[in-house]
């Protein structure tokens, strides 16, 4: 496992519990520290597919056609990946195909590799531009809600919905590991 | 490099052969001249288009063939458009759909942009690619023999299934399908999912 300072990651069941309650069933993803628990937790759900991806914008096609095939997914990337990711966007926003991403933040609270800043500085205003609705949560109370409007405002409204996992959730990244 | 004396097969005639035999498969189809092949067969529900995304089909296809498993999807892609996405070859072939043939019309060019060469000109061997990435079935079709040989295995075998069809580099008539995306959307979820496209 990676190692996180600061945080416990009991967060990430009550988002699993949350994804298994609106139906997920495809679940791509690049991985991140921060995503690694609900990672193993969708990996063992009989009920989920998890596609591990080569880059980010595969999963933007995996789930359109994932939707247009009837089952619902969510794309799990880290905020380095949203740079891949904008023009296959570009789909999403012209067919209104229902789009859920939670994306783990680096380049912001206390970020000590710096090659990471302008990516994760960028991360909510590239997403706004492409049409993507960004909620961003700031504490570990607010994300239960916040991925749970997430998913209905996607899957209930057609909409293209990324919420933010900010780092103060996460927690850092060890460097001394 | 192909030797273009090698290369005899037209694509709009090679996509209508793959067509042929269809049945009741799904299929989707990548920016660019393989949208227009295809709509060239005929305009049906059962197709989506892709009018943009560019790299993205073959995925776009997984996606497909994930949720409806009792389903044939065939996704007929060009060159330069699965070159973009070549790592798509790896996602796909670790998730090994048994329903999903991915079909590359190989023109070894940009078609729509000036038939600038790609790098299947200069070597890159696709399906070769496809095949060390863990495809079970992986071939190049250079001939019309070979075509109707593989027309069977596109539908049949244990994908995935992927399948360079070596074309000339000729430009067809553009036959443009309807491009609005909520319009096909709405029309591929009917077709697939009848009353459930709702939901």
């Amino acid at each position: 496992m990676p190692s996180l300072m600061n945080k416990e990651s009991g967060w990430s069941d009550e988002v699993f519990s949350v994804l298994q309650n609106m139906g997920i069933r495809q679940v791509a993803y690049v991985p991140d520290a921060g995503h690694a628990r609900i990672i193993e937790l969708c990996q063992s759900d009989s009920h989920m597919r998890a596609v591990s991806l080569t880059t980010e914008e595969e999963g933007v096609a995996l789930l359109a056609g994932a939707w247009l095939g009837g089952e619902r997914g969510v794309l799990l990337m880290q905020s380095s990946g949203v740079g891949n990711c904008i023009n296959m966007l570009a789909m999403i926003q012209e067919c209104r195909i229902p789009f859920l991403t939670l994306i783990a933040m680096r380049g912001e609270w206390g970020e000590f590799n710096p090659w990471q800043v302008p990516m994760g500085q960028a991360t909510g205003g590239l997403l706004r531009d492409m049409g993507v609705i960004v909620y961003r949560p700031d504490t570990t109370e607010q994300l239960m809600g916040a991925v749970n409007a997430a998913a209905q405002l996607a899957f209930a409204a057609n909409r293209a919905v990324a919420v933010l996992i900010s780092q103060q959730i996460i927690g850092f990244k060890n460097w001394q590991k | 490099m192909t030797p273009q004396d090698e290369i005899t097969l037209d694509r709009r005639e090679a996509v209508a052969r793959i067509l042929e035999d269809r049945g009741d498969a799904l299929l989707i189809t990548g920016l660019g001249s393989t949208t227009w092949d295809a709509a060239a067969v005929g305009d049906y529900p059962r197709n989506f288009y892709l009018w943009g995304a560019m790299g993205g089909a073959a995925l776009l296809g997984l996606g497909v063939a994930l949720a409806q498993p009792h389903r044939r999807v065939l996704v007929i892609t060009g060159d330069g458009e699965m070159l973009m996405g070549l790592g798509g070859l790896a996602t796909i072939a670790v998730q090994r759909p048994g329903n999903l043939s991915v079909v590359v019309i190989d023109n070894e060019s940009y078609g729509e942009t000036g038939m600038q060469k790609t790098h299947t000109h200069h070597g890159v061997d696709l399906a070769g690619l496809a095949a060390a990435a863990g495809f079970p079935t992986s071939r190049t079709i250079y001939s019309r023999g070979e075509l109707e040989e593989t027309v069977s295995l596109l539908y049949e075998a244990c994908g995935p299934v992927f399948a360079v069809v070596k074309v000339e580099a000729t430009v067809a008539p553009t036959v443009l399908p309807p491009r609005d995306g909520p319009y096909l959307r709405d029309r591929f979820r009917g077709a697939v999912l009848g009353d459930g496209a709702s939901e």
